[in-house]
């Protein structure tokens, strides 16, 4: 009979195989779905992971959703490590995509090279904002940062929607929910030529190391490590809880919020109700699929950021609906939830001995 | 004298570690017998495979000359064994008679009123004074383990199981279980005691079985053999345990405490109420006193965990009652508090980020920035010199054994070379061998010069090590007086809050201020 037995120490290995598990259970679910949906199992994961890189135009698309997936995950580390559960990465995106957006359209007819800079970093205020009145609510009032960050970000799309039905409507629009085109002043350039891929990927490069280096080679990240791993111990060495719950939700903020306004300044070039597919709901499934580490986020986002494009492949090649994303990205984190549970225990044939000697006595 | 239990070969094994190899043991009608050993040697694994908690995986229990196999607790009841753990299973908010009722079968209590006048009569056919009207919450510790051992006695008792039952006594209550245990063993109860205080054991019982690693490391008549030697059986090597050291007077004062009250947020916490006492640099003084009468909350002050008026809490003549930990680690306080494990130490962490946790301050970082290779050589030195038992630097906290854990922690804080140490229950749950790094460490700051406060339930300990004593009961400290002029008994009324003898009320004002 199998057992689940506690390991006497966790599971190093395991800690590491657990996303590859999950990402392989992941692949054959997903192979006996399209069975079940009458369409080739091979074909279909095939347009799915492959078919979208086989050129270097699929790989500067998958650049386009990589970088504020990272972004968003690099920032949301931050808040899981010191156990700030931040679900609220999607509102800081979507505000600092409309106050960078904003702001773009109120400079629309200056020229300068000022005016890029103002946006970006006016969007990255805005998203630190919109993080500071989760911050403001958890460390004043108690109030439990799931539950905040969650109702956060439906105010923060009301409020995008809004804008782009009212005020910030394209006055020349023929009445579509959607604002008027920001000027190339207030546009990221693309990364290489002929490529739309924005400056904002290099950047989130820049940002991982950054991150990396400040959880393990200093006081601040050994700090919010211990804050996660034991409240009481940071409370014992005199490591002040509120000021990192401040600090990382306010990176975290910043951080969402820089990707929100490169996605409007760097792809769309305007505001409308679509700027997020919910990078920021999907940047949480990136933290935990790469191990809470700069590196792994940078895999996981490549993985989350495939099952975008390789979901709108089999829209438009297999007439599959849209939300074979959201499937693909939800099997993954059910999975790897799953398998996680073996970094811990792991399963063990009942020893028969033992039965014998039991019943022998 | 028949033979009222026996044990042949019992094994019990868990992932990792064997708890029981072939055990054997054997108790006598109207026999006490101690089960002695260092923690992890085994003995609650043994005493809850008799318990029928837990089963073992080899072996035979023989019941009054008949082989059983224990299917549970009810089962081991209904043959007549009780046992009492060392965390009571009662519930606050009822009455004695009412948590007793619950757990016996109807037809053994019959109506409440019934139940209540046999409970009387037990309590006092065994001088375990008990109302049954009282609730819970109102008794001491002390009564509630008498509500435990009365809802053994009113069954058909014939062995009684005790696990570490005098850990959390008084003296005087200690003396009175004895009594009780001694009526009860005179009417041909056995009683089976698990205990790691030799001189307890030595007092009580008529044989004792030893554990070592799992195994049975010997037998012997506890009153015939000699607490060294019963120690060796338990440690198996040769370390000296009873070593004495020398009492000396301290110098200046480091520590100041000056009419300290607080009253924590928490509802369950136990109020400070005006604590004034002095620690000098290059003595020991010790607190006594059973758990829950504000040591925590005392020692939560002078770490800075809580917070007080700045004014209160003096360290080498600066007043630091409102800085925080690290603030008051700056100016050399170290701490060792109770909890090791999810406080002195992250549980996940390695051995060498739990020595950055308190050493940060101390040149392992600079500007915010981790020396690595400084942390990891201070950890190895931790590791070295206190002799922990462990896979190197890079062993997560929660890997090592109690025993272990404390020395590192302590020898963290030591090796920072505080002028305050605060120790709350330096060897609680440590073996011996442990325990005498532990003392000889402390003793060695001592002689250094360092100022050292120690918070302990065991009295034994506090005797060995303290130059001063002194107890805390309910939130109020005792006078404190040079050790050597504190006999057990007048440490056992300061621990039940008689502070002021009839006769001496002048001495003991002047030894609080002094």
């Amino acid at each position: 009979m199998l057992r689940l037995e506690k390991r006497p120490s966790d599971s190093r290995l395991m800690a590491y195989m657990s996303p590859v598990m999950a990402i392989i259970l992941t692949l054959i679910s997903g192979a006996l779905l399209f069975a079940f949906l009458g369409q080739s199992p091979t074909h279909s994961l095939y347009t799915f992971f492959i078919s979208p890189l086989t050129d270097l135009y699929g790989w500067s698309e998958l650049g386009v959703k990589v970088a504020p997936l990272m972004l968003c995950a690099l920032g949301l580390t931050l808040c899981f490590r010191a156990k700030v559960w931040n679900i609220g990465a999607e509102g800081q995106f979507i505000i600092g995509g409309l106050g960078g957006g904003y702001l773009a359209l109120q400079m629309g007819n200056i020229e300068s090279a000022w005016v890029l800079p103002a946006v970006i970093l006016f969007g990255a205020l805005c998203g630190l904002g919109w993080a500071a009145l989760a911050a403001l609510l958890k460390t004043r009032f108690n109030c439990n940062e799931v539950l905040t960050t969650i109702m956060l970000n439906y105010i923060a799309l009301n409020w995008l929607l809004y804008s782009v039905h009212g005020p910030l409507k394209d006055p020349e629009g023929f009445n579509f929910p959607e604002s008027a085109l920001f000027s190339d002043f207030a546009m990221l350039p693309p990364l290489f030529e002929d490529y739309r891929v924005s400056v904002s990927l290099a950047f989130a490069m820049i940002l991982m190391v950054a991150i990396w280096t400040l959880l393990s080679r200093t006081m601040i990240g050994f700090q919010i490590s211990v804050l996660g791993e034991d409240a009481k111990a940071a409370q014992f060495a005199g490591f002040r809880a509120k000021r990192l719950v401040w600090l990382t939700l306010l990176i975290c903020g910043a951080l969402a919020g820089f990707a929100g306004v490169s996605e409007v300044s760097g792809q769309i070039g305007q505001l409308t109700p679509y700027i997020s597919p919910g990078y920021g709901y999907s940047a949480i499934i990136v933290v935990f699929l790469g191990r809470m580490h700069p590196v792994g986020i940078l895999l996981g986002s490549m993985i989350l950021g495939l099952t975008f494009l390789g979901g709108e492949m089999v829209q438009m090649e297999l007439a599959m609906p849209k939300s074979i994303t959201g499937l693909f990205q939800g099997m993954l984190l059910f999975y790897l939830l799953a398998c996680d549970l073996f970094i811990g225990y792991r399963i063990k044939l009942k020893s028969s001995a033992a039965k014998v000697a039991a019943a022998g006595s | 004298m028949k033979n009222r239990l026996e044990l042949l070969g019992i094994t019990k094994r868990y992932p990792g570690c064997v708890a029981n190899q072939s055990i054997r043991l054997c108790v006598g009608e109207g026999e006490i017998h101690a089960l002695l050993g260092e923690n992890g040697a085994g003995k609650s694994t043994l005493m809850k495979i008799i318990y029928g908690v837990v089963k073992a995986d080899e072996g035979e229990m023989i019941w009054e000359g008949h082989q059983v196999e224990i299917t549970g607790p009810s089962h081991a009841r209904q043959l007549g064994i009780g046992m009492v753990f060392q965390h009571f299973s009662l519930f606050e908010t009822l009455t004695v008679a009412e948590n007793i009722a619950l757990s016996l079968p109807k037809e053994k209590t019959g109506t409440l009123d019934e139940l209540k006048r046999k409970i009387v009569d037990v309590s006092q056919r065994y001088g375990m004074k008990l109302d049954p009207d009282r609730y819970v919450h109102t008794l001491s510790i002390g009564e509630q383990q008498r509500v435990e051992i009365v809802r053994c006695l009113l069954q058909d008792l014939k062995l009684l199981i005790l696990d570490e039952p005098t850990s959390v006594l008084t003296p005087q209550e200690v003396s009175k279980l004895f009594e009780t245990l001694q009526q009860l063993s005179s009417e041909g109860c056995s009683i089976l005691f698990i205990s790691h205080k030799l001189d307890e054991v030595r007092a009580l019982c008529h044989n004792a079985t030893i554990l070592r690693g799992g195994k049975v490391s010997g037998d012997c008549d506890p009153q015939q053999t000699t607490t060294e030697e019963i120690a060796r059986l338990m440690v198996g090597d040769d370390t000296p345990f009873d070593k004495q050291f020398t009492k000396v007077e301290g110098s200046t004062p480091s520590l100041e405490i000056n009419h300290l009250s607080f009253k924590s947020e928490d509802p369950f916490s136990t109020p400070i109420r005006d604590i004034s006492f002095t620690v000098r640099s290059g003595e020991i003084l010790g607190i006594a006193g059973v758990a829950g009468n504000g040591q925590e909350e005392l020692l939560r002050l002078i770490s800075g965990e809580e917070q007080c008026k700045n004014e209160s809490v003096v360290l080498n003549g600066n007043p630091i009652g409102k800085l925080h930990p690290d603030q008051r680690r700056k100016l050399g306080i170290g701490v060792v508090p109770e909890e090791r494990l999810g406080r002195g130490a992250v549980p996940n962490h390695s051995l060498a980020q739990n020595t950055l946790l308190t050493g940060f301050l101390n040149g392992l970082s600079q500007f915010g920035w981790i020396h690595y290779h400084k942390v990891k050589d201070l950890a190895a030195r931790i590791i070295s010199e206190f002799n922990v038992k462990s896979d190197g630097t890079e062993a997560q906290a929660k890997s090592l054994s109690g025993g272990n854990l404390q020395k590192f922690i302590i020898g963290r804080e030591i090796l920072q070379h505080p002028n305050l140490l605060v120790c709350s229950h330096p060897t609680w749950g440590v073996d011996v061998g442990a325990a005498l790094v532990i003392h000889e460490a402390l003793i060695r700051l001592r002689d250094q010069g360092g100022a050292i406060l120690v918070l302990s339930e065991d009295i034994e300990e506090l005797y060995k090590i303290c130059d001063r004593i002194g107890a805390i009961c309910d939130g109020r400290l005792s006078p404190i007086q040079p050790t050597d002029q504190v006999s057990i008994e007048l440490l056992g009324q300061w621990m039940t809050g008689e502070f002021h003898p009839p006769g001496s009320p002048v001495d003991s004002q002047e030894a609080t201020y002094a």
